[in-house]
């Protein structure tokens, strides 16, 4: 092959290549939460089941439920998830059976026509903590909570973020973090202040010929300059939103969930509210996808094999080419 | 086919009363002859029949647990993911095959636009290939609706109500096409129903495309005619195998999605349940559709009082597919291939990036600025370049470029190598 085609090939599949790898980190680049009116970026954490060969932590699985289940479902939900899948977590039939057992599941109707409530089984979903989305909002001061069934995958960055919200309240958040987010707004309100300025000029010199001019105008406010934000409450949010560093415009409904001690941990672990807010990522994220470990144990023995046939069928090629190169 | 398969009786039984294994010899078998010199570009067109193969089968598989009806649409794809056996394979490979398809046209789209395939005489099978795509399209747009996700229902209400941009009957359109007054169940029903029966229209259309592709061969990297035997080797075995080995890089990348980052191309919204009254910040489509979306987007002005700047929209970004159909008549260059068209190949490279371009500000929102310019300003100008390469560019150059002289024949590098060579290669058909 001449040397001017070779170098038209090589330049046609690196501009694909490129053109593909461009449009689809593009695609990325843009989902993650910290588009426009967006929180604070949170940090990445370090997960046992990251990776290729990442697996679920079982005692965190566990731990993570028991946050779950003793503090998060008083308000929300798990509505994909069934008490038979904890097998996953490692508990055993009796002790699934008693976690059913303490909830009571409505069913029916009975042969009387009536609704009943009776206590859980294994095979039932867990039950949503409000009848419906007009009740959970009017316990809730307008908000429904989210179900948490999907949360690690309907939120960008997954488990990263739901630790972060957890710790993304006041009380937990390091000092620089909070003077980052002041100085932030303080930069957004001056910003904001400046444009109103300008317009303001812009209205006062046109109130002023109109009044010139013998006409009736009002005269137009001057804004007021915005003193520094240096505190949670210098950031105006609404009475019914608690701050929330990570959370989109830094105000959330739910108030803060855990302080520490929430729980009493089955196998002794300190309950900080690190170790509760980590635990129960954990758990969420197995729950968005109990499926994750037979996927990736699958992945690695399907690409394995994938790679063997694949030098076969390259080696096939060479040998059946031979003889016109 | 001269491996003795045709002595068996049975096999000759069968032949006599139809004649299937000789059709498939000749579509694909040792009695198809293919330009020697197909290089790895080449292998795109099988690929995307395997992507489209892999398509139809994950996609039945999944039509049989899956309930499209909005109450239960999401719902049923969790069952999907948590309880059916091997579901989330199933639906993994379907999504991210989705993307994968794409990926395999768009390349093979581009190799047609570098190597002139769309020149005389394969004019029809350029346009079967544009209906192919443009099939595609509409499958990929109402199979995202399917699950019934907060970007599912957005982006159906979005891409919907860009039919109301037609003047007098676009609102009456809108209202046949949801089945009522707004993106709900018989929307889904029918997107569930179409979704359904266009895969199979495109199997159809691909039947045709590859029957066109078989009367005068496949295209080649030198763009010049097959002058003589010499010139070709059967299609099986040789591109066979290489289509073979191609299919398994192909499938080592897909499952690298599938089982590692299998939402990676996806969208977290889609996993929130399609909520009526909560729009998301931003309603983003799919990665494939960003640069129509861009192109879309770009018009933000009316067009001299005569064209509102919605409609202006909807007509480019129809039109920068429907300007795909008149390419064979913009390009007079007699030259296909790129190789020997200096000036066209730069433009090529430059309409690429260009594409790029378009995609990226598709993914960004249209009130933002990139290098301190706005980003519908940015669009606007890769809007305006695009169709400039098609309209304007491509027919100047082809008229105006001093094309390379061409070799005389796809043989002559490798006969001009020594005798010996020319022995070898004289006589492929028997090596078969």
């Amino acid at each position: 092959m001449p040397k001017s085609s070779r170098y038209g090939r090589k330049a046609l599949a690196a501009s694909l290549v490129i053109a593909l790898s461009g449009g689809l980190g593009m695609a990325l680049e843009s989902s993650p939460a910290a588009a426009a009116g967006g929180g604070f970026p949170f940090p990445e954490q370090s997960w046992s089941f990251d990776g290729v060969f990442g697996t679920f932590d079982r005692a965190a699985l566990q731990r993570g439920f028991q946050v779950y289940n003793e503090a998060c479902s008083a308000c929300h939900g798990l509505e994909y998830v069934a008490f038979r899948n904890l097998a996953a977590l490692g508990y055993n039939d009796e002790q699934i059976k008693a976690f059913a057992a303490e909830k009571l599941i409505v069913d029916g109707p009975d042969d009387e026509g009536e609704m009943f409530e009776r206590e859980g089984r294994p095979s039932d979903l867990f039950p949503s903590p409000f009848p419906n989305a007009q009740a959970a909002a009017a316990s809730n001061n307008g908000a429904v909570p989210p179900d948490l069934s999907l949360m690690a995958k309907a939120r960008a960055g997954g488990a990263d973020y739901i630790y972060a919200i957890l710790m993304g309240y006041q009380d937990s958040l390091p000092e620089s973090v909070l003077q980052e987010i002041f100085d932030l707004r303080t930069a957004e309100n001056e910003k904001k202040y400046k444009a109103a300025l300008e317009e303001y000029e812009d209205r006062l010199d046109a109130y002023q010929d109109k009044i010139e001019d013998g006409q009736t105008a009002t005269e137009p406010v001057k804004p007021e300059k915005p003193e520094p934000v240096t505190s949670v409450e210098d950031l105006g949010l609404p009475d019914t939103a608690h701050f929330n560093a990570y959370f989109a415009g830094f105000g959330i409904a739910m108030g803060q969930p855990l302080y520490g001690d929430d729980v009493e941990f089955a196998d002794g672990t300190e309950a900080t509210i690190e170790q509760q807010a980590r635990d129960v990522a954990h758990f969420l994220t197995w729950a968005a996808e109990p499926t994750m470990e037979e996927r990736k144990r699958s992945g690695i023995k399907v690409i394995l094999f994938l790679i063997v046939l694949t030098a076969l069928f390259y080696a096939v090629k060479r040998k059946v080419w031979a003889d016109l190169h | 086919m001269s491996n003795g398969f045709m002595e068996n009786s049975v096999v000759r039984w069968i032949e006599h009363r139809l004649p299937i294994f000789s059709f498939i010899d000749h579509s694909v078998g040792s009695g198809y002859p293919a330009p020697r010199n197909l290089s790895y570009w080449w292998n795109f067109g099988s690929l995307a029949g395997v992507a489209l193969v892999i398509m139809i089968i994950t996609g039945i598989m999944l039509a049989m647990q899956y309930t499209p009806h909005v109450d239960y649409a999401f719902d049923s794809v969790e069952r999907i993911m948590r309880d059916v056996n091997h579901g989330w394979l199933l639906r993994y490979l379907h999504a991210n095959g989705a993307s994968f398809f794409f990926i395999v046209v768009y390349i093979h789209i581009f190799r047609g636009l570098y190597y002139g395939s769309y020149k005389a005489p394969r004019e029809l099978l350029w346009i079967l290939g544009v209906v192919i795509l443009l099939l595609m399209m509409a499958t990929a747009f109402m199979g995202y609706v399917l699950p019934w996700g907060q970007m599912s229902f957005w982006a159906a209400t979005v891409i919907t109500n860009l039919f109301s941009a037609i003047p007098l009957i676009g609102e009456s359109i809108v209202t046949w096409l949801w089945g009522g007054f707004s993106v709900d169940n018989p929307t889904l029903n029918r997107f569930y129903a179409l979704h359904y029966l266009l895969p199979f229209v495109i199997f159809a259309v691909v039947f045709v495309h590859i029957w066109a592709l078989h009367v005068h061969g496949s295209n080649n990297p030198l763009g010049i005619d097959t002058k003589g035997p010499q010139d070709k080797i059967p299609f099986h075995p040789y591109y066979t195998v290489k289509d073979l080995f191609g299919l398994g890089v192909f499938l080592i990348v897909l499952s690298a999605f599938v089982f590692f980052a299998p939402n990676y191309l996806g969208h977290p919204d889609n996993y929130i349940p399609a909520n009526p009254l909560s729009t998301p910040p931003h309603i983003v489509p799919e990665w494939y559709f960003l640069p129509f979306y861009a192109i879309l987007r770009a018009v933000d002005f009316d067009f001299l009082w005569i064209v509102p700047a919605k409609l202006g929209g909807v007509i480019l970004m129809f039109g920068s597919i429907m300007v795909l159909f008149i390419l064979p008549w913009l390009d007079r260059s007699p030259v296909r291939s790129a190789k020997f068209r200096p000036i066209y190949r730069q433009f090529f490279y430059i309409f690429a990036i260009d594409c790029v371009i378009l995609g990226i500000m598709g993914a960004k929102s249209a009130d933002g600025n990139t290098f301190g310019m706005t980003n519908v300003f940015i669009s606007q100008v890769a809007t305006f370049y695009y169709f400039a390469h098609f309209l304007v560019i491509i027919p100047l150059v082809s008229t105006l470029e001093r094309p390379k002289p061409l070799p005389s024949s796809i043989s002559e590098p490798v006969l001009k190598g020594g005798g010996s060579m020319a022995g070898a290669t004289a006589k492929p058909m028997e090596k078969a």
